[in-house]
């Protein structure tokens, strides 16, 4: 099972991915990836459509199985687990459409999200203390929700459902983050309140984004990586990749 | 020696029952069809489909009368106006249940289950009222009575050829319809990209309609061919329903080839083993297995490994 | 917050039930239609695990016959068991074993039918084995995320599979009749007008505790669970849930209430056949809960009443026009009013009712007809 050798890992990151493979029906979605993610990292993955990019995200919170390669985080080796124990481990996933329960109200979409009473019978006995209600609150106000709580989700803006998302995210007290176009649909004052959530999120996470806004990821990225075809083009810092022939090439070149 | 019977008996048997499982199969095949069709490209379970069966069974009960009655000069090839009659009936009334109900509904498949066994509900009572509760048989023209002796044992009824041919070209004519027309694809579009399909100037609704009217209509070839071998009752479509829906699912609801292997699977199966034990426990196991087979690969025989 | 089981309107809604089930009818109504309605309160245990398991967690089970006849099967078996006596049956040629089973050339007591001879075994089996059924069903479908349709599909299979079954092993299970002719309960007469009274009460609170049982599991995390469920399966997994445990279980807890109702059927009403397993009733207890709407625990209850009464009526007096209406019903249900008559009651009577008690606030009378009882308890 410990598939990944130490020796191609020579820092502790928090996240390595080697090898990783996945093909659907021989068409190789992701081929051959491998990149490292650092702790407290802002991490954004750029490419054009179809490049695997959220092929990648799925791979890593478990809702696609690799074909082949290994997915460390920590010590855990996460391609062997499914998807709630992924998230036990310490990684929460965004998706690309808002994805919350639109019935219920925001309180309660954070409440569901705070991390005990995970079990059955640990849900049925689960009971609202200050403890959940302090850290909903808490979650609340970083997300510009605090005067929403009691409203039912549905009617929430999309942007606010896009924050809403995340703060579901935060309450896991996740150690890596992966969000998935966080601030498509969204204002350019929601884009500039989300970036300034992410400032703050990456105080003690470290996150991953995928995001096609580039004045945003140039706001927020400390290290990107472009994606084509399944595999990494380029890797570096913003600047960098902006002028990797590579890059200008797959962008503008045909 | 095999028990009782020489080996030339026994292979007679074994052959007399592959035939009863072929016609079976036919059965199995034309009220699947019409299903998977329905259901593989809309993803709409309908519920009712065996009375838009029974419906084409009555039509044609109704033709024999009409013709026997009126113009007997026809009665040897009534058969084919009947048919054409039954999948202009079931037809009709299936593209009207799609205006009244489905279309509403195409968002919540699970209440379209419920609302379509009410209206096959409704459809039993009705043909209860007008036919009766008793069972109708239609009189075959002469040149389908009969069997053909093959050997000194084995024997086949005409009328289960005639089926059996009906059923390959039937299942032929809607491959065509579906693969290979212009009409075919963009149902195909629409079940891929419902709003590309829109977008690039496809009726998606009148799509919908048509789409549901041809597996009705279907349904009603069905009922006819099956009054050529058995009577037609108002709740001869329930009894099917069940088994019909899992040689879809076994097959993998998309394909058509799927459908009819796993129709041709569940039958010979089926009848097969009615040799080795009683009719209702050979049922028994042919269900259970494949309902194993299903819980151990949900996704049916035929589908494509998808991207999710 | 959520300490309370109930809000005060649902407290009254309850109040109302319970009064409704265990004063109104046993003081007006003559112990043939009690017993009737105590048949109709059987299949409001199948209705309220139905308003969890496909109102609250959006599974469509088609199959809960399957758990209603385990139930009531296992208790028809003690029950025969003891009706089989060596005394009883001495004029069969294997005495001590039930009528039927003599009737079909079967000498001796198939071995899994011993166990229920004892009561204790029985009362655990009425739970246990639907129990156990519904978790291998739940586990080799929820595991591999089959839903939807095809769980609706591949439990109806299963219903009509176990039909043919018990038809076809006439034998061991009494065939197409069912396991009739039941006598005695421990010694007791439960073919006697006070013996069917007592019955009646004891089913009456055993739903209301089934009742709050199913409440509790609402009100709970659990509960909102569910309901994230039914709307983003997804974001349930990736919160860190496993999914289908929580499917699994609420799968069985309807199974488990479907199961008493079963077996306080057998127990009522005298015997338990196959018709009470297959496609058309697991379908129709369905509708039960989705007249009385499905997200309301009380509506199931009104709902099996009303749509079982009217069943009865309609069946003396227009047989043919019962099929139109039910099927007319099951339209309705999903077209017209798809919260039932919860649903309608919150919509037109609740705003009603809101005007007239700002006047005057006491609870609504106990002895409401029932058809206004239904909309006040309605939650």
């Amino acid at each position: 099972m410990q598939q990944a050798n130490p020796a191609s890992t020579p820092r502790d990151f928090l996240l390595s991915v080697e090898g990783l493979t996945v093909s659907f029906d021989g068409f190789k979605a992701v081929n051959d990836l491998s990149f490292y993610v650092d702790e407290n990292e802002i991490r954004v993955i750029i490419g054009p459509n179809g490049a695997g990019k959220t092929t990648v995200l799925d791979l890593i919170c478990g809702r696609t199985t690799a074909t082949e390669g290994s997915i460390r985080f920590r010590d855990k080796e996460l391609t062997r687990m499914k998807e709630h124990e992924i998230v036990h481990a310490g990684v929460g996933r965004k998706f690309q459409n808002p994805s919350i329960y639109e019935d219920l109200t925001v309180f309660e979409n954070l409440e569901l999200s705070f991390p005990r009473g995970r079990g059955v019978f640990g849900a049925l006995a689960f009971k609202r203390d200050k403890e959940v209600i302090d850290r909903v609150e808490e979650i609340a106000e970083m997300i510009f929700l605090r005067d929403q709580l009691k409203t039912e989700a549905a009617i929430l803006s999309h942007g606010q459902k896009q924050w809403l998302e995340i703060g579901m995210l935060l309450i896991q007290s996740p150690e890596l983050l992966m969000l998935d176009e966080p601030v498509a649909g969204m204002s350019v004052s929601e884009r500039v309140k989300t970036a300034e959530l992410l400032h703050q999120i990456i105080k003690d996470h470290s996150v991953i984004v995928i995001e096609h806004d580039m004045k945003f990821v140039q706001d927020i990225a400390h290290r990107v990586t472009v994606m084509h075809q399944g595999k990494v083009l380029s890797e570096g810092s913003m600047d960098h990749v902006q002028h990797d022939p590579k890059v200008i090439e797959v962008y503008l070149g045909h | 020696m095999i028990g009782d019977y020489t080996l030339v008996e026994f292979s007679s048997i074994l052959a007399m029952q592959g035939f009863a499982g072929l016609i079976l199969f036919s059965v199995f095949v034309l009220m699947a069809l019409g299903l998977a069709i329905i259901f593989g490209q809309m993803g709409v379970i309908n519920m009712a489909h065996g009375e838009f069966m029974i419906l084409g069974a009555y039509v044609t009960w109704l033709c024999s009368h009409f013709v026997t009655a009126y113009v007997p000069a026809l009665f040897p090839i009534y058969f084919f106006i009947a048919m054409a009659l039954a999948f202009l009936a079931s037809g009709a009334l299936g593209m009207l249940v799609e205006w009244a109900m489905i279309r509403h509904l195409y968002k919540r498949p699970l209440d379209t289950l419920l609302a379509t066994w009410g209206l096959s509900l409704i459809l039993q009572q009705l043909y209860r009222s007008v036919f009766g509760a008793r069972e109708v048989g239609v009189s075959l023209p002469d040149w389908m009575m009969g069997s053909i002796a093959l050997t000194d044992i084995i024997e086949v009824p005409i009328n289960g050829i005639f089926v059996m041919v009906l059923t390959m070209l039937i299942s032929l004519g809607v491959f065509i319809l579906m693969f290979r027309s212009a009409w075919g694809r963009r149902v195909r579009a629409v079940v891929q990209n419902r709003a590309m399909a829109g977008a690039v100037g496809i009726n998606t609704k009148k799509v919908d309609r048509v789409t549901f009217g041809l597996g009705c209509g279907v349904a009603g070839v069905a009922g006819s061919a099956f009054t050529m071998i058995g009577s037609t009752g108002p709740t001869a479509g329930q009894l099917y329903i069940v088994d019909t829906f899992l040689v879809v699912v076994f097959g993998g609801a998309a394909s058509l080839i799927g459908t009819i292997a796993s129709a041709f699977t569940i039958s010979q199966a089926q009848s097969t083993m009615e040799f080795f034990m009683s009719g209702s426990m050979a049922k028994v196991l042919t269900l259970l297995t494949v309902v194993g087979i299903l819980m151990l690969r949900p996704e049916g025989l035929f589908t494509l490994k998808m991207r999710r | 917050m959520n300490a309370t089981l109930y809000t005060r309107r649902e407290w009254i809604a309850l109040a109302v039930l319970a009064a409704l089930i265990l004063i109104v009818f046993p003081a007006t109504m003559d112990i043939f239609r009690l017993n009737l309605v105590g048949k109709y309160l059987t299949y409001a245990f199948v209705a309220a695990g139905l308003v969890l398991c496909w109102g609250h967690g959006g599974i469509l089970s088609l199959g809960q016959g399957i758990f209603f006849g385990l139930g009531g099967y296992c208790m028809a078996m003690f029950l025969k068991l003891e009706a089989s006596s060596p005394e009883n049956t001495a004029i069969q040629s294997t005495p001590g074993i039930p009528d039927f089973m003599d009737w079909n050339q079967v000498t001796e007591l198939p071995f899994w039918w011993i166990p229920f001879k004892s009561f204790p075994f029985t009362l655990a089996a009425v739970i246990v084995v639907p129990v156990v059924f519904a978790y291998i069903i739940g586990a080799a479908m929820f595991k591999r995320r089959v839903g939807g349709v095809y769980f609706a599909i591949i439990t109806q299979a299963i219903a009509a599979i176990l039909t043919i079954l018990i038809i076809g092993q006439q034998g061991y299970t009494g065939g197409v009749n069912g396991i009739t002719d039941l006598r005695t309960l421990l010694g007791w007469d439960i073919r006697t007008d006070s013996a069917k009274f007592i019955l009646y009460f004891v089913n009456a609170a055993l739903l209301i505790v089934v009742l709050l049982l199913g409440q509790a599991v609402r009100v709970s995390k659990f509960g909102r669970l569910l309901i994230a469920m039914r709307d983003k399966e997804d974001r349930v997994r990736f919160s860190g849930y496993s999914v289908a445990d929580f499917k699994i279980f609420i799968f069985c807890l309807a199974a488990a209430f479907s199961a008493i109702g079963g077996a306080m059927f057998t127990l009522q009403v005298g015997f338990m056949s196959p018709s009470f397993v297959g496609i058309v009733p697991s379908i129709e207890m369905v509708i039960f809960a989705a007249v009385g709407g499905r997200l309301s625990l009380f509506g199931a209850v009104y709902g099996a009443l009303i749509v079982n009464w009217a069943k009865t009526s309609f069946s003396e007096s227009f047989p043919e026009l019962w099929l139109f209406a039910m099927g007319g019903l099951f339209i309705a249900v999903v077209m017209a009013f798809p919260n039932g008559l919860a649903g309608l009651f919150r919509s037109h009577v609740e705003p009603l009712l809101a005007k007239l008690t700002r006047k005057s606030p006491p609870p609504p009378a106990p002895d409401a007809t029932p058809a206004e009882a239904v909309k006040l308890a309605a939650e």
